[in-house]
């Protein structure tokens, strides 16, 4: 475990000292740059991590996190994030991966995630935090499988309703919403190609690939990172970790991608 | 009702739900109260109220942010659809009563200074120092000077800006009212008001205008120009 944790910090500083000096042409390199890791992505580390984490007797409760239901009942791992976010019986809410995971660390081990929950997404160059690892792991673990966000449930519509009108928010001193630079098709921003996100196909690519290994940042990133980051560049107050709007945006970009298959944690520039 | 509308209270009915199972599992319930009792009177207040509880003040972004303007608002509504005239008109017209020309009658500031802006994206981020210039970020959206390749395609090229099209009083004015606020020729325009939101200061504007019309700026040369004259 310790030796994983500094081999993978390790990979990491590499890596982003190699990010930190591809400037320019920054598409072309980044994918040569993507290409030179094959099938090798540096998130395993931290996947290795997450599946430490949630085999581990841990908390005042004493029990590992194989109690924790994700959606397809208690302790079952696979396919359960090609199927989040989703309604739960028990909290009464729609909850997205790092939403349920931070409510079993709560409920089931009995553990204090008050702290994790204002900073669920580590600093640069700090460790990855137990939600990050968390993520990658589970997420790693609906590899293949299609995405399968459900709507069956009237708070599922809800969120889908209310991510679609939060793509579309503009609000703050530049007028930005998701849509200024994701809602048309072939733009890019800068070098950086950008997705179309309020159609399948661009919703398809990006849901199924996040949790990501930022290569800009050496570290494995949570699509709650990715709407929050979104959040900053938009001018607007920080987005609330879990709260209706984040879960709304990506049960929104969920039920788009449905049928894609996942390929998460992908890798980002 | 249309179907349309069930469809609407519906979902605003699961989003008020969610709310309040959101509200009753923090600890923050009783405020959460407070939105939900607000909430049933008023499905608009129920999804204010979610709006609300999901964003908090970080650095010099204020929750002031989320309050929208008409312009803001309509086209927030009418995001990929047609504009119905009437709003349309109305944005226009707001717009275009707030343009504030130069005092002094003069257009141009200094291309370096503007150079600056069009390449620098910071300023009004929530990480950024608000003790610092803004920049403007042309660059994330529009091409611009041969030499920087690093162009977004968001907006329309601006390459040879003055060059192509001189610099008669008429296309001074239509550019200094496009860059204080876009949304007088383009109802729901997805570029930022840098004059009329504040973004950028009179002297700023006037140092972008430089650079969009100077014909020493790197905007009006060609890439073997401007290699020659640095080579010289």
């Amino acid at each position: 475990m310790t030796m994983k944790t500094l081999s993978g910090t390790l990979l990491a500083t590499a890596l982003a000292m190699a990010a930190s000096s591809a400037t320019g042409a920054e598409d072309d390199i980044f994918a040569q740059y993507r290409a030179m890791f094959g099938d090798d992505n540096p998130a395993e580390l931290t996947e290795f991590q997450g599946e430490d984490l949630w085999n581990e007797v841990r908390g005042p409760k004493q029990v590992s996190l194989e109690q924790c239901d994700l959606g397809l009942g208690a302790g079952v791992v696979e396919g359960a994030y090609a199927q989040l976010p989703r309604w739960f019986e028990d909290a009464g809410k729609v909850m997205d991966l790092e939403t349920r995971l931070l409510y079993c660390m709560e409920t089931v081990q009995g553990m204090d995630v008050t702290e994790l929950r204002q900073h669920p997404f580590s600093e640069q160059g700090q460790p990855q935090t137990d939600l990050e690892a968390l993520s990658a792991y589970i997420a790693a673990q609906s590899k293949g499988m299609p995405i399968a966000v459900p709507q069956d449930h009237p708070a599922e519509r809800a969120a889908f309703e209310m991510g679609r009108e939060q793509f579309n928010f503009r609000a703050g001193p530049h007028d930005f919403s998701c849509a200024t630079c994701h809602g048309q098709s072939g733009k890019r921003i800068r070098l950086q190609s950008l997705l179309q996100l309020n159609e399948p196909e661009g919703a398809k690519a990006s849901f199924s690939a996040w949790p990501a290994y930022r290569i800009a940042q050496g570290a494995v990133r949570t699509y709650e990172w990715r709407m929050a980051d979104c959040a900053r560049q938009q001018r607007l107050p920080g987005l609330v970790h879990g709260s209706p709007a984040a879960i709304g945006l990506i049960t929104y970009l969920g039920v788009l991608a449905n049928g894609a298959e996942m390929d998460a944690p992908g890798l980002k520039r | 009702m249309s179907l349309n509308q069930t469809i609407i209270r519906g979902a605003l009915l699961g989003v008020l739900a969610a709310t309040l199972a959101s509200c009753a599992s923090t600890p923050e319930g009783q405020t959460g109260t407070a939105q939900a009792e607000a909430a049933k009177v008023d499905p608009a207040a129920a999804k204010k109220a979610a709006l609300m509880s999901s964003f908090e003040t970080s650095g010099q972004a204020g929750m002031d942010r989320l309050e929208q303007d008409h312009m803001q608002r309509f086209c927030s509504e009418y995001e990929g659809r047609p504009v119905p005239a009437e709003d349309a008109k109305k944005i226009a017209a707001d717009a275009t009563a707030g343009v504030r020309f130069p005092e002094d009658g003069d257009f141009f500031g200094d291309w370096h200074n503007g150079e600056w802006i069009a390449k620098t994206g910071k300023g009004m981020q929530s990480n950024d120092d608000p003790s610092e210039p803004n920049g403007g970020n042309c660059y994330a959206c529009h091409q611009m000077a041969d030499e920087e390749i690093a162009y977004g395609t968001l907006g329309p090229p601006l390459r040879h800006y003055g060059k192509l099209r001189g610099t008669s009083e008429a296309i001074l004015r239509y550019t200094w009212t496009r860059l204080w606020n876009s949304h007088v020729y383009n109802t729901c325009s997805h570029m930022p008001r840098f004059g009329a939101s504040g973004i950028l200061t009179e002297q700023q504007l006037k140092d972008v205008m430089a650079y969009l019309f100077d014909p020493a700026s790197p905007v009006n040369q060609t890439l073997e120009t401007a290699a020659m004259e640095q080579a010289q």
